[in-house]
């Protein structure tokens, strides 16, 4: 495992914040998933190792929570809220939008790596909907229009403005 | 009648120009001054102050603060936690989110009050995943707290110490169930444990006596230690005391979060005068008062009975627009005041797709542990799909009955209840649409109307 140093100072101190080395397990595969971009196997070992339990409790761990994956993603990920209160106000539509700008399906690396299109569950921020996260900002009021704008910034490069909370 | 105004106690300073995170802000605005007073009282007397406000939790469950604090195990000699929810899941409610990114210090004060009333020295805010950058602002904010002395080992020099940290959940709905939370803190599959024997006052996380509070909650906490349990309790109506944040979405003009004495504002004027009312050309059909789990109440029925007001019993006839915003009224009425969170859907939307589309969330939210839930939610999903693809069978309507009724109460949490109940009450009040449906997804979708499922 070829973490940065920051990484392995970061849970070296996380470690500490609890009685039982197990209750950090959560944390060390935010790290550890923010560092590589995804869980490997490898992972699950060395965090296993590091936290003193079977590679299971690990493991167990990566395929229930859904924010964790076991494969690369793109560039970018655009996370649309599926839920209600977003969908009725257009939430499927906004999802199809960043779909045909990237040509790709749910859940792929997008055929230019750019991105990977997830239709999640709630995101917490009803009254803006449909809202949309993108890496850890939030976009609110995204309908097809601002879908456009936004994947247009994505595919120049550029930064996009932060979301706003 | 017109809506009462708006009593910002929690919300005071969110959406304000100029009040920013930090806690020099949080300080020009008063905060830490009930924090520094509190450490001088006896913790006995500000858990007399909790229970004298009345205050009732504002996760879901509406349950009495003031017992959950004092059903903790204090005799055992194990260290007490407090475990903030800061999961925030029930779909339609955002609340949390604002006080997190906003005004993390008043948080953070509640929670130096709570920890130093039960004598908890160390506390975990588990927030959900989807919260990075809150998880962050909170961090920050606890360093800022913990140098001004606020939090840490000596508490402003009183000699209590308490440490708080930030733990990120990771995309589970079930995290919000207090037990599921625990295991998942514990860092386990967030399995909800049974009750009995595994009650958080006594066994809580690593089988210590722990609360779990939600994040309002615990910022009304700090409100109460300031004005007084008594002063507290004359806000708001009987047993519904101070104020509560709704959170509305969905097909009103002015959606958003507003926050009113319990009690004070009906649900009419809330999304008539409040919200602005339905959007141009449409009329209200639907609305789910407390977050998705809640059942639906139809425009146009009317709820009958009698109640107490004060010592006597009085009749009430309301409709959807005259019920009281309160936990007893929606819990009367056959609902549930919830977490606050209020979705309108309009006459555009059909209830069968509506009901596919919360159906495919707890489908996909169920932890698996218990068999009926773990396939009646999957089954409800898989129904209601094919309701909505137009490949149903005749029997579906009576088979998707019979699952949902299968399921509450054969659970080891309230996940059972918050799955079954939205199908049994979109069928019973929506009855004609789950019959009509073959017939009605042979007329396409009105144009504009979005696809649910």
């Amino acid at each position: 495992m070829n973490l940065q140093a920051d990484t392995l100072r970061k849970i070296d101190e996380v470690i500490t914040h609890y009685p039982v080395k197990r209750s950090a397990a959560l944390p060390l595969l935010h790290y550890v998933q923010e560092d590589q971009g995804y869980i490997s196997s490898e992972a699950i070992e060395w965090i296993a190792a590091r936290l003193e339990v079977q590679p299971v409790n690990v493991y167990e761990l990566v395929t229930f929570y859904p924010m964790f994956r076991q494969k690369p993603i793109g560039r970018r990920h655009i996370k649309v809220c599926r839920t209600l209160s977003c969908a009725i106000m257009g939430g499927y539509r906004t999802c199809s939008e960043f779909q045909r700008q990237f040509s790709t399906g749910l859940g792929e690396v997008s055929p230019d790596g750019e991105v990977t299109v997830d239709f999640v569950e709630c995101l917490a921020s009803c009254g803006t909907a449909p809202v949309v996260m993108i890496d850890d900002e939030l976009y609110e009021k995204v309908d097809v229009a601002k879908a456009r704008a936004l994947s247009e910034k994505i595919k120049a490069g550029a930064p996009i403005a932060a979301g706003k909370t | 009648m017109p809506a009462p105004e708006q009593h910002r106690l929690i919300f005071k300073h969110i959406g304000a120009d100029g009040y920013t995170n930090d806690l020099a802000c949080y300080q020009r605005n008063g905060g830490y001054e009930v924090l520094k007073k509190a450490v001088l009282r006896k913790p006995e007397d500000l858990m007399d102050e909790v229970k004298k406000s009345g205050l009732r939790g504002r996760g879901g469950a509406g349950f009495s603060c003031g017992v959950k604090w004092s059903l903790v195990d204090r005799k055992s000699g194990k260290p007490i936690y407090l475990v903030v929810n800061a999961d925030e899941s029930e779909p339609g409610t955002f609340k949390d989110r604002y006080i997190i990114y906003q005004d993390p210090h008043q948080l953070i004060e509640g929670i130096m009050i709570s920890c130093f009333a039960n004598r908890v020295e160390r506390a975990f805010i588990y927030i959900r995943g989807e919260f990075p950058d809150g998880a962050r602002i909170l961090e920050r904010a606890i360093a800022e707290a913990r140098a001004a002395g606020f939090a840490g080992p000596n508490v402003l020099g009183t000699g209590y110490g308490c440490e708080v940290y930030v733990h990120r959940g990771a995309g589970a709905y079930i995290c919000g169930e207090e037990t599921g939370l625990i295991e998942s803190l514990e860092g386990k599959r967030p399995y909800p444990r049974i009750k009995p024997p595994y009650f958080p006052a006594v066994l809580g996380l690593y089988m210590c006596p722990t609360i779990v509070n939600n994040v309002e909650t615990l910022c009304h906490v700090k409100h109460i230690a300031d004005m007084g349990g008594e002063a507290y309790s004359r806000i708001g109506t009987p047993g519904n005391t101070g104020t509560r944040i709704l959170c509305v979405s969905g097909h009103v003009r002015r959606p958003g979060y507003y926050e009113f004495e319990v009690g004070r504002v009906t649900l009419g004027q809330l999304l008539n005068e409040v919200c602005g009312g339905p959007l141009p050309g449409r009329t209200f059909k639907a609305v789910i008062p407390g977050g998705s789990s809640a059942k639906v109440l139809r425009f146009g029925e009317r709820y009958k009975g009698k109640r107490k007001v004060g010592a006597e019993m009085v009749e009430y006839d309301w409709g959807v627009e005259d019920i009281p915003m309160d936990f007893d009224s929606l819990a009367m009425i056959g609902s549930m005041g919830g977490s606050g969170g209020v979705i309108v859907m309009d006459d555009s939307v059909s209830m069968v797709e509506a009901l596919g589309n919360i159906n495919a969330f707890y489908s996909h939210e169920s932890c698996g542990q218990c068999t009926p839930c773990r396939e009646g939610s999957l089954w409800m999903k898989k129904i209601t799909a094919r309701m909505v693809r137009g490949e149903a069978r005749p029997e579906d309507g009576a088979l998707l009955k019979s699952v949902a009724d299968q399921i509450a109460g054969r659970t080891i949490c309230a996940f059972g209840e918050a799955c079954a109940w939205p199908t049994q009450s979109f069928i019973a009040k929506f009855g004609e649409e789950f019959k009509g449906y073959a017939q009605a997804r042979r007329t396409p979708r009105p144009d504009g109307v979005p696809e649910l499922v």
